[in-house]
């Protein structure tokens, strides 16, 4: 086993046949399944086939220098399509961007700046942590801040940066506000001591800031008294659902698609005005392929009146990732400057061959990511992009003046 | 090469700025602070000349603001020694006066090569760095944009910016000071997990130098937004009409004749 330059390879390589899933990624028998199945491979120097290749080559110093250690979003079609389980996008990629940054390989500067924004105000955008109950300034229905009001509550619900910060997200956080209240379901939020996750961070392989997070948030959850945490985010939801108990941090939590599939018989009465669309749905990475879980967005939609759901040819576990995932939101000029290319535009492409005047989405970071594709690649003013939550607040009439 | 290098904590501007009742300080409750940029790129060329030619970086600080992660994250990044003056005061005085301070603390780390941020967003009487090179009595170049080793033992590189884009190359002879406006490359990130380190194991030193209990130099009377100045004029009409308004105008005002 050959040693690098600057740091230890043999350790290093033990430290990657010790990951935390517990399956060692050198079982592999170079099929390529991984490297077919990678959206971004063929941009790739080392795609993830050759990726492990040289780890078990001991030729760390290639692969901890190479821009396409910075390349994989976590789509999680290598690992979901590997016929011996190994966990290149959970486990495999974050040890290695983990063991670049250690050597002292810098991370692209965006990258770079998110992690900043998160070490220093607890949330990616980099806003004051004063302002993020912004979203919800002049709601009409009561937001119960827990931090300030520490009381029981069924749902603690973790809003999320982007549905905090970012004006189009914001929107979602409205609406979803509305719903649960309309629903009759006691919530509460963490208010301006909210903090980010860190599922980003963990991903692209800042086990030190996620681990600062994982101490941060348990702190604060373990102040409150909850039956179970629902997020908006399904990065959030991987997360608490998958890395956090690694620290012993447990807790039931829930994406909010699986959340209201549980009020369903609930929410049916409750759809009063058609919403007049052909829907399609994009399954993100987390909750689709990771998890598996992909008839309740498509029952959410379904109950909603006028809406005629319609498949892309990728879906359900063949679904096209978006390119945000797992950091990848801050890395489309890394990927576009070293070949690769943005996957949403892509798949706006693939919803409107469907046939679909609306892509439904189920996570914060795609709203944005698929509302600007459709503006390059022709599709603005044909192809809308609409939250799970948006369409079901304008079917209950819910009222949020800016959805239409 | 013994560099040393001061950093600064300076007001977060991502949180709107508060003053207090009385009108003559900033609301420190209200305030977060942050490393001054010029300053983070000071501590970075201080760690590229380490690593291109040995020696050790010593970082001086006023303890204020959030100054210990700061100084944890330069230990992190590489630095051999922190050194904390500490501040009794709400807050370090104005350059002048710091200079002062920092000068004391600095004479007896026997620095060849001071290196500070050439600017910072809350000096009220200048810059840090040519009145801690008076108050050091040592040799003096500011907007520097890169150093190297010298071509002679003793000496360094320093490239300056002049307007018009114009660049000059300048050996400048030990000990000296450079106030930096931007090092080779960028400020470098370090992982977490090495501040997290560096936390547990990084030792601060306290200096003997102290602030100035007496008179200030420079105290503020009072502090305010800028006042709304008289609205614009705005002129409407065909563009011979507002071409003679604007030549009355430049008249009524004595600019033109």
């Amino acid at each position: 086993m050959a040693a690098t330059n600057g740091h230890n390879g043999a350790g290093l390589l033990e430290k990657l046949g010790k990951l935390d899933s517990g399956k060692p990624p050198f079982g592999c028998m170079q099929c390529g399944l991984c490297a077919a199945s990678c959206p971004l491979g063929p941009a790739m120097e080392y795609p993830p086939r050759k990726l492990i290749l040289q780890a078990m080559a001991g030729n760390l110093d290639k692969l901890l220098t190479s821009p396409s250690l910075w390349m994989c979003v976590s789509c999680y079609a290598c690992s979901k399509r590997c016929p011996r389980g190994i966990e290149l996008a959970e486990e495999l990629w974050p040890a290695l961007r983990d063991a670049a940054m250690q050597a002292g390989h810098q991370p692209p500067a965006e990258l770079q700046e998110t992690f900043q924004n998160v070490f220093k105000y607890g949330n990616v955008l980099g806003k004051s942590p004063r302002q993020r109950l912004q979203w919800a300034k002049d709601l009409d229905v009561r937001v119960l801040d827990l931090s300030r009001e520490p009381r029981p509550v069924d749902v603690l619900w973790l809003v999320g940066c982007y549905p905090s910060y970012y004006p189009r997200n914001q929107v979602v956080a409205r609406a979803f506000a509305r719903i649960m209240t309309e629903l009759g379901v006691s919530w509460g939020i963490l208010g301006t001591k909210e903090k980010a996750v860190g599922e980003c961070d963990r991903m692209f392989g800042e086990e030190g800031l996620f681990e600062t997070l994982v101490e941060q948030n348990r702190q604060m959850f373990d102040e409150q008294d909850f039956g179970k945490i629902v997020v908006l985010d399904p990065h959030a939801f991987r997360a608490l659902q998958s890395f956090y108990p690694r620290f012993d941090a447990w807790y039931p939590v829930q994406h909010y698609t699986m959340f209201l599939e549980e009020y369903i018989e609930q929410l049916k009465p409750l759809m009063v005005k058609p919403v007049e669309a052909v829907v399609t749905y994009h399954d993100n990475c987390c909750v689709g392929r990771r998890c598996e879980c992909y008839d309740p967005p498509r029952q959410l939609l379904e109950l909603i009146p006028g809406v005629k759901l319609v498949e892309m040819s990728r879906n359900r576990d063949d679904s096209l990732c978006c390119g945000g995932g797992g950091g990848g939101m801050w890395l489309d000029a890394h990927i576009v400057a070293n070949g690769g290319r943005r996957l949403s535009d892509e798949r706006v492409q693939q919803a409107a061959a469907a046939g679909a005047d609306t892509l439904a989405v189920s996570c914060p970071y795609e709203s944005s990511r698929f509302e600007d594709a459709a503006k390059v690649t022709g599709l603005e003013g044909k192809l809308k992009v609409r939250d799970i939550i948006e369409l079901l607040a304008e079917s209950m009439d819910l009222g949020e003046r800016s959805m239409a | 090469m013994n560099i040393v290098v001061v950093v600064r904590q300076v007001p977060d501007l991502i949180e709107p700025l508060e003053i207090v009742p009385s009108g003559d300080a900033l609301d420190l409750d209200a305030a977060s602070f942050i490393l001054n940029e010029s300053d983070d790129h000071a501590l970075e060329q201080a760690l590229l000349l380490k690593e291109s030619g040995g020696g050790s970086v010593t970082v001086v600080a006023i303890d204020f603001g959030d100054v210990d992660n700061t100084l944890y994250t330069a230990a992190a990044k590489g630095a051999d020694r922190i050194v904390k003056i500490a501040c009794d005061g709400d807050t370090p005085p104005a350059a002048r006066d710091s200079a002062a301070v920092y000068a004391e603390a600095i004479k007896p780390l026997r620095a060849e090569l001071v290196l500070v941020g050439v600017q910072a967003h809350d000096e009220l009487d200048g810059g840090l760095s040519p009145f801690l090179a008076a108050a050091l009595e040592l040799p003096y170049v500011g907007v520097i944009r890169g150093v190297k080793a010298g071509d002679a033992p003793g000496t360094v590189a320093a490239c300056k910016e002049f307007p018009g884009a114009v660049m000059a190359r300048m050996n400048v002879k030990l000990p000296a000071v450079l106030g930096i406006l931007g090092a080779d490359q960028p400020p470098r990130y370090v992982p977490v997990s090495r501040i997290r380190g560096a936390m547990k194991t990084t030792q601060f030193e306290e200096s003997a130098a102290t602030l100035a209990a007496g008179e200030l130099l420079l105290s503020v009377s009072r502090l305010y937004p800028p006042a709304p100045a008289t609205r614009a004029e705005m002129l409407s009409g065909s563009e011979e009409e507002i071409a003679g308004r604007i030549a009355e105008i430049l008249a009524e005002k004595g600019l033109v004749k």
